[in-house]
């Protein structure tokens, strides 16, 4: 729930892994990277020529003899030209970055959406979506603004501090000694920022993430809040939290407006000591009245990095820990690759058995011990149990999207490990109780169960499905856009569009949720007979919930707490006395 | 009633904010004293060779310069402070104005995006209101100050300053500008990009099994694609600001120099004055620069605070109307009486009446569609109808003031709230409801056992919306909630749809027999979940189709017999 989980710092060994593997990224790039440092260097020496000249020219006009024009228009005309293509280098520079940084951000985007559908659904499972979606924008962008500045702020800072520092030396060492007092303070300014102004603000967001939170989670409660008139009592509690919000943003302004002020102050203090024994040294002759004024702005450019030191150093540490978990991700194992000489499965008959399989999603709790049973081609195999009794486990099986701890699971005699995993999910479709549609027309989603189907034979999945007429009497028809905004299908409409989708499919085995809840009868009529339709002639495991499913289906499997507990037909179950009965007589209570 | 604006909120503050502009003036004026001292220092002062007066404006320059910092400092805190009051109270009127906007304004502004007003824009406006007086102020000083100034020294000089002054403002707001359209677009790509894996996230199991991953590789390409576009685009617009400015700032000081040169030559300057001038640009540089940075924050700001007042503007049309309380005599306890209400003009009930008296039970059923939920919203009055009249206890509802309405009920919803509290503080639910009351409400609603189960007992903590806990649990906790305080009314609507046959019968059993005063409404989508009801209403698209017991309605209404059939059909499997 918390976004702003306070990150803990890398250690140095795997900060430079880190940079190192990011660094990589460039090696494909490195007539760019070359070039922008060159761009960089001669943008930068080109700017710090200026106040020389600016000097230059600034003595020849305060000759004691009047002003030497010539040596002015001289400079100021080199100065003019210099600092032209200075900018020109510059803007260069910040469209080559742009570019080069751009082809790497979207390599890695694309990296992190590839490795995302190629992990196991187990590891998906414990994953949260706004994670995901955390690290594929917010930790990409931070190491884009990182990559794009950062690096060459902090580069640029390096060259302007040396050749600020070899002006002023140049120009007068005495003076420099001067200003060099005024050092320690820049850097002094620079760590409190980072040791105690940075605490602050990450303070300040966590509180705010806080607010933000109930106020996400109250809201999702609106209704049941107007249902109890208790609308008072949580305004008083979000008045808390903002107080407490409100007060983090406050502190931490309250000493990061400390910052800006300081800075300026240094730089002030510069020019006082500057002005003052500057003008003591003109005064006996020691120093050229244009050079004060290059050495006044040569300060100037000296204390600017030092300034943005921490800023630069708290970027670039963010988009390490931002690095760190894009890499973490990357470095996750999808599904392994299929052993080698893994069968492709075609034209599977559809016997499926389970022989002595033992499964747990914790490997400590096991919740599956030792099942076995055997499914022939063309049997219905209804899985019955309450709800959350973990009734979906069989399917996650049978799909490989996980993996027994022991015993084996066979398709036509075959060990289904033992298949490409892809053809073994092809030989399967699949409607499952939360309809997955996604953004796109009712004909993309329902085309989506058969690579390259036509028009016709989409047409005739949503006949079979019952939804043609609903979707001919749509404006768009088949074109209709399925979104949030777009047209507004009930669960029961959605329910017969993936039927539809799995009506395409030419698999021969089916997996089936009958959901049945929250829809009216005559669209549960609707429903009842499509997925008729789509068992005929399949071998089918079956979630159920319907009697007359349960009643014809050739094995029954009864799910409690994650274990199958009773298995057998109808009436044997019925007779036994357990909880299958017990389930099934407290309906007719 | 007025219109609320956020300026009220700021204009309450002013005397604060005219406190802290006028120290923030008075620093930023002795950091503009700086370069003229200095230049007076070179030029007047240095040519008399007099040590001690050079060094006494040495110290005067020193003075300026703490000055500055100290009036910055103590500005800057005043705008905090500033900043921290108003948004607190704010966002603590924007949260109670949402919380008791009508369901309708709800559904209009739809909760998503009360939710991004109640975060994101009152941290933006959070942030414009400390950064406008903090960078917002010291810019246009610094520009108007600077030149006022310079006018005083040397006003031809001034005048190169004050040329180029408009014309970065210019460059500033027009870059910027552009760049908030492309930053808008680029947000656009970005949201395309997050539905993208936010879909895929959840539709994994079906991408799988359809093997359908390198087309969804391919399909993201695209996506990602334009959002790179976008963003190049965007960054390449942005990245001529500081070239473009500097260069100007460089080119108008070589400017000052050439134009110097002609005045000094003409004895109208000094050189030390040409330094000033110098120095001025650079700090009008940096100033210029900063407020190219809020620019962007400005723009978000006001985007934000229109979206807050907005809401903060709306009026909840349902008042109490206490002139409406004449009490009719009958033993009716609930009675609709031809109530029609639509949804923003799409009829969801027309001309429904039915009543029941104190203790018997109510049974809604129909299906989706109906208007079954309507009917719940009406009652608890999240709505008024379009005509006709609902009463409770012989009061039309809209005579109740709303509290003393709402306390009647004890209500489960579809897919209720559970908050990220203990087991018990869910139960209570921020009412005046004793431990005891909450254990026994949970022993009613056959709650008791799993939660004493539990490590914890009743302080057990929920993860939020209740994810720790089965959908069957989930819901005998709010079933729970519901009967804790007492109610007169409890309403149920599909409330134990998770719950196993078995303990949805034997919770069924407990209430009827532990609650004879209590009336129940009881939304189901199956008729055996309703038929114990003393009165059943059949709804059919918004109309009572059927109304009376369960043997009244199977004798005389054909809708129900044909629904009574088909679901025993689908139960027992005889058509098979």
């Amino acid at each position: 729930m918390n976004k702003n989980q306070v990150l803990p710092s890398l250690n140095k060994k795997s900060k430079r892994q880190i940079i190192a593997r990011l660094a990589s990224y460039f090696v494909n790039y490195k007539f760019s990277v070359l070039a922008a440092f060159a761009l960089m260097l001669g943008s930068n020496l080109f700017a710090l020529l200026g106040p020389y000249l600016t000097g230059k020219a600034i003595n020849a006009i305060g000759l004691e003899s009047g002003v030497d024009f010539n040596a002015v228009f001289y400079y100021c005309a080199l100065m003019a030209v210099f600092y032209v293509i200075s900018s020109v280098l510059a803007y260069i520079l910040s469209f080559l970055m742009i570019r080069l940084t751009q082809k790497i951000i979207r390599k890695m985007r694309q990296d992190v959406f590839d490795k995302m559908i190629s992990l196991p659904v187990g590891y998906l499972d414990r994953l949260q979506a706004g994670d995901l979606i955390n690290r594929i924008s917010y930790d990409i962008d931070t190491i884009n603004a990182s990559l794009s500045n950062d690096i060459l702020q902090a580069a640029t800072g390096v060259i302007t501090i040396i050749g600020a520092f070899v002006g002023m030396l140049l120009i007068s060492p005495p003076l420099t000694a001067v200003f060099i007092l005024t050092v320690p303070l820049s850097i002094f300014i620079a760590i409190k920022r980072s040791k105690e102004v940075r605490p602050l603000f990450r303070k300040r967001s966590a509180k705010l993430a806080e607010l933000n939170g109930f106020s996400e989670e109250m809201l999702s409660g609106l209704k049941t809040i107007k249902a109890y008139a208790r609308e008072d009592n949580i305004i008083d509690k979000f008045k808390e939290r903002n107080e407490d919000a409100v007060d983090a943003y406050f502190e931490a302004d309250y000493y990061g407006s400390l910052i800006g002020p300081s800075v300026n102050f240094v730089n002030n203090l510069g020019t006082v000591l500057i002005s003052t024994v500057g003008s003591l040294m003109f005064l006996f002759g020691y120093i050229l009245i244009g050079d004060i004024s290059s050495f006044l702005l040569y300060a100037r450019k000296f204390s600017g990095p030092i300034n943005e030191y921490a800023n630069i150093m708290g970027e670039i540490q963010s988009a390490l820990s931002a690095a760190e978990r894009v890499f973490r991700l990357l470095d996750e194992d999808g599904e392994p690759a299929d052993p080698p000489g893994a069968v492709t499965l075609s034209e599977p008959r559809g016997d499926v058995s389970f022989s002595d399989v033992q499964f747990g999603y914790d490997p400590d709790k096991i919740i599956i011990h030792s099942l076995s049973f055997d499914a022939k081609a063309g049997q219905t195999i209804a899985i019955v149990g309450p709800t959350g009794a973990g009734k979906t486990t069989l399917v996650n099986l049978l799909m490989r999207f996980y993996k027994p701890q022991s015993g084996v699971i066979s398709l036509d005699g075959t060990d289904i490990e033992l298949y490409t995993r892809k053809s073994l999910r092809g030989a399967f479709s699949m409607v499952l109780q939360d309809t997955w549609l996604f953004e796109g027309t009712i004909f993309s989603n329902i085309a989506y169960g058969k690579e390259n189907s036509t028009k016709e034979e989409v047409i005739a999945a949503a006949k079979a499905a019952h939804m043609h007429d609903y979707i001919e009497s749509l404006p768009d028809k088949y074109d209709t856009l399925v979104t949030d905004g777009g047209v507004n299908l009930s669960k029961g409409q959605k329910q017969l569009l993936t039927i539809a989708r799995a009506m395409l499919s030419p698999a021969h085995l089916l997996i089936l949720d009958e959901a049945t809840s929250n829809v009216d009868t005559q669209t549960e009529l609707l429903i009842r007979d499509a997925m008729y339709r789509l068992m005929k002639g399949k071998t089918c495991f079956v979630i159920a919930h319907r009697l007359s499913t349960i009643r014809g289906a050739d094995l029954i499997l009864v799910v409690r707490d994650g274990d199958i507990v009773e298995r057998g037909k109808h009436y044997e179950l019925l007779k036994k006395g357990g909880f299958y009965s017990e389930i099934y007589r407290a309906q007719f209570e | 009633m007025k219109k609320v604006s956020i300026l009220d909120y700021i204009s309450k503050r002013k005397k604060r904010i005219a406190v802290g502009t006028m120290i923030k003036i008075a620093g930023t004026f002795a950091e503009l004293l700086l370069p003229i001292i200095m230049a007076y220092m070179i030029d007047e002062i240095a040519p008399e060779k007099n040590i001690p007066l050079l060094i006494t404006w040495g110290i005067i320059m020193l003075m300026c310069a703490v000055v500055a910092w100290g009036g910055n400092v103590k500005a800057n805190r005043m705008a905090s402070k500033v900043a921290r009051d108003t948004t607190r109270e704010i966002r603590n009127d924007l949260f109670s104005s949402t919380l008791y906007l009508s369901a309708s304004q709800t559904d209009e502004v739809t909760v998503p995006s009360l939710v991004s007003r109640l975060s994101s824009d009152t941290y933006n406006l959070h942030n414009m209101i400390g950064m406008v007086q903090r960078l917002g102020i010291r810019t246009p000083i610094l520009l108007i100050g600077g030149v006022a100034l310079t006018f005083t020294v040397e006003p031809v000089l001034a005048l190169v300053l004050l040329a180029i002054v408009p014309l970065l403002t210019l460059i500033v707001i027009y870059i910027s500008s552009k760049g908030i359209v492309l930053y808008t677009s680029l947000q656009k790509a970005v949201d395309v990009m997050v539905r993208k894996v936010r879909d895929d996230y959840t539709g994994i199991r079906v991408i799988k099994a359809l093997s359908k991953t390198e087309y969804e590789s391919s399909d993201f390409r695209k996506i990602n694609e334009n959002v790179v576009s976008n963003e190049t685009r965007a960054g390449l617009t942005m990245g001529i600001t500081s070239p473009v400015l500097n260069m100007l700032l460089n080119l108008g000081m070589t400017a000052v120099i050439i134009v110097g040169a002609y005045r000094v030559s003409s004895g109208n300057a000094k050189v030390g004055e040409i330094i000033a001038f110098t120095s001025y640009f650079t700090i009008i540089l940096n100033a210029v620069i900063s407020i190219s940075r809020i620019f962007v924050n400005i723009s978000k700001g006001s985007a934000s605070a229109k979206r807050i007042s907005a809401i903060l503007n709306m009026e909840n049309p349902l008042v109490a109307h206490p002139e409406l309380s004449e009490n009719i005599n009958s033993d009716e306890y609930i009675a609709f009486e031809n109530v029609t209400f639509g949804y923003n003009g799409s009829p969801a009930l027309s001309n429904v009446s039915f009543s029941v008296r104190k203790g018997e039970s109510l049974g809604i059923i129909g299906a989706t569609g109906s208007g079954k939920t309507t009917i719940i919203s009406l009652l608890l009055r999240f709505y008024d109808p379009d005509s006709g009249v609902i009463r409770v206890d012989g009061r039309d509802i809209r005579s109740y003031d709303e509290k003393e309405l709402r306390n009647k009920f004890g209500v489960v919803l579809q897919n209720d709230f559970l908050m990220a509290d203990t087991v018990k503080e869910n139960i209570r639910f921020e009412r005046d409801v004793s431990d005891s009351d909450v254990e026994s409400a949970a022993k009613y609603a056959k709650a008791h056992d799993f939660i004493s189960a539990t490590e914890h007992g009743y302080d057990t903590g929920l993860t939020a919306r209740g994810t720790n806990f089965s959908g069957g649990q989930k819901q005998r906790m709010l079933i729970a909630r519901a009967l804790a305080a007492k109610p007169d009314i409890l309403i149920l609507d599909d409330a134990s749809s998770a719950l196993d046959y078995k303990t949805d019968a034997m919770l069924r059993k407990t209430l009827i027999s532990n609650f004879p005063d209590t009336n129940i409404v009881m939304i189901a989508q199956r008729i055996s979940s309703v038929r114990f009801a003393d009165k059943i209403i059949m709804l059919d698209k918004g109309c009572v189709a059927g109304y009376g017991s369960h043997e009244e309605l199977i004798r005389n209404c054909e809708i129900y017999r044909e629904m009574q059939n088909t679901q025993t059909e689908t139960e027992d499997g005889t058509n098979e």
